[in-house]
């Protein structure tokens, strides 16, 4: 590991001000979560609206007449059909068909994209990529010029049109508006989260951040606006069933084992990790969710066991407050993926039983 | 945040409360309650355990993390505090009524903070 200084988003100050308790997380202190904690945190944006700052994400340009050749290499999903003001998720691959990252892309304009890549990777992602990096393309990691707040929960659209006039909300999910007004902060206003929930994502240039978090503060404070840390950020997605970079997925996972299949294009002319999944042949392991049935919480990289044999791994776990349990994500033999499979976890030297259940833990009704 | 001035101490955050010179209550500090954030699960350990001061005696479980609670003295675990097992927010609600166990036969007191020394100990964390 290199040696790696702690950098403070631009809303930093305003983190200590409204008592968020900072912890050093992917490189950047931010809060883990406020006086409220983080159950009513997670409550707040299942039930009204939440606001996260989620600076620390990458963003890095493509730009020119090869940027699309250039992503449709580095990333297994198809974006030959990703329209202007559109947004896309993939796994970016390695050779191996291990996941260096999980990406969003956006469509800014007919030759000009953004990444939006995850703080702890940005620096080996952006090596990765110019390693790859071929024909008329300027790349650029602009991650420092930007900052990006996430405004989630049911009651996000309200807090916004009171900000905004309605032709500058994107209406539909996964798209976005690149220039709206927030009080005087230009913003892109992306319909996206990982959150589970309904909601938004506005990046801004870096020193409009401190505005823009005081005018969504304000707009939100007839909403009941929370102010949402890492923590609950953690449980709303786990409930979701979102994978996170370095839990469901790294290196050395595959898309199809972590259940991101739906993400990978086998179709698509070539991809950087192709043959290797195509050599791999079909998944041995599957992801799959836990139900704690017996008395614990079970964390990451916990033993999952049937009959004292080890038949995989925790990749993520905690308590999720909606269903008011505790729950895992594991990776396992696919002959234990399915549903109702009776399975234990080793929870700190004591076999605790667990069943094989649905994901997500948690959806929203439509 | 606050130390109540009827108990004594540890350095990692229990309280203990004499009832008698040999009988201790023994639960979390408000200091610890705080930085642990909501608790959702709770660990005791049965009735007739012996208690080893600074070892390991309950865990508490918060969203994020699990963290160990040491004992602040040595001893025989005299009773247990079941109704945390199903409500472990009292720890977060009630700090210094939440008890998690009762210590008979103790030993090792000495070490043990009081109030004004604890209170003292937090400021400079």
């Amino acid at each position: 590991m290199e040696e790696q200084v702690i950098l403070k988003t631009p809303l930093y100050e305003k983190h200590i001000q409204h008592g968020g308790k900072i912890v050093p997380f992917a490189g950047y202190y931010l809060p883990v979560q406020y006086p409220a904690g983080v159950i009513a945190e997670h409550k707040a944006v299942r039930e009204g609206v939440g606001l996260f700052d989620v600076s620390h994400m990458g963003e890095v340009a493509f730009e020119g007449r090869d940027a699309l050749a250039n992503l449709q290499n580095l990333l297994c999903n198809d974006f030959a059909s990703l329209a202007i003001g559109r947004v896309r998720y993939s796994p970016m691959l390695n050779p191996q068909g291990g996941v260096v990252d999980d990406v969003l892309v956006y469509r800014l304009g007919e030759e000009s994209y953004w990444m939006v890549v995850n703080a702890a990777n940005r620096h080996k992602d952006v090596a990765h990529i110019l390693a790859h990096r071929f024909g008329e393309v300027t790349i650029t990691d602009v991650s420092d010029q930007y900052c990006q707040l996430a405004l989630q929960g049911p009651k996000a659209e309200a807090v916004l049109g009171a900000l905004l006039p309605a032709q500058s909300i994107p209406q539909r999910y996964y798209s976005f508006v690149p220039e709206a007004d927030v009080a005087g902060v230009r913003c892109l206003v992306s319909r996206t989260g990982y959150t589970g929930e309904d909601g938004f994502e506005l990046y801004a240039q870096a020193q409009d951040a401190g505005d823009l978090f005081d005018a969504l503060l304000k707009a939100g404070a007839a909403y009941g606006l929370q102010l949402c840390g890492l923590g609950s950020r953690d449980t709303l997605r786990m409930e979701a069933a979102m994978p996170l970079y370095g839990h469901e997925m790294d290196e050395s996972v595959s898309p199809l084992e972590t259940g991101l299949g739906h993400f990978v294009k086998l179709d698509k002319p070539d991809f950087i990790g192709k043959a290797a999944l195509l050599a791999a042949g079909e998944p041995k392991r599957a992801r799959v969710g836990l139900t704690i049935t017996g008395r614990g919480i079970a964390r990451e990289h916990y033993p999952v066991l049937r009959e004292q044999q080890q038949v995989g791994i925790t990749t993520s776990g905690t308590f999720i407050p909606t269903l008011d349990a505790p729950v895992a994500m594991a990776l396992v033999e696919t002959s234990c993926q399915a549903l109702g499979t009776k399975l234990f976890v080793d929870i700190r030297g004591k076999a605790v039983e667990a069943e094989v259940v649905p994901l997500p833990f948690y959806s929203r009704k439509k | 945040m606050e130390i109540k001035k009827d108990r004594l101490y540890s350095q990692s955050h229990e309280w203990v409360l004499f009832e008698d010179d040999t009988t201790a209550t023994v639960g979390l500090s408000d200091y610890a309650q705080s930085e642990l954030g909501d608790l959702v699960f709770v660990n005791l350990p049965q009735e007739g355990d012996p208690a080893v001061k600074g070892e390991t005696i309950a865990d508490v479980e918060s969203v994020k993390a699990v963290s160990d609670v040491f004992s602040p003295v040595s001893g025989t675990v005299q009773a247990i505090n079941e109704e945390l097992l199903d409500t472990p927010e009292k720890i977060n609600q009630a700090p210094y009524d939440a008890w998690l166990c009762r210590i008979k036969d103790v030993t090792g007191k000495d070490g043990l903070l009081t109030a004004e020394e604890y209170e003292a100990f937090v400021a400079g964390l």
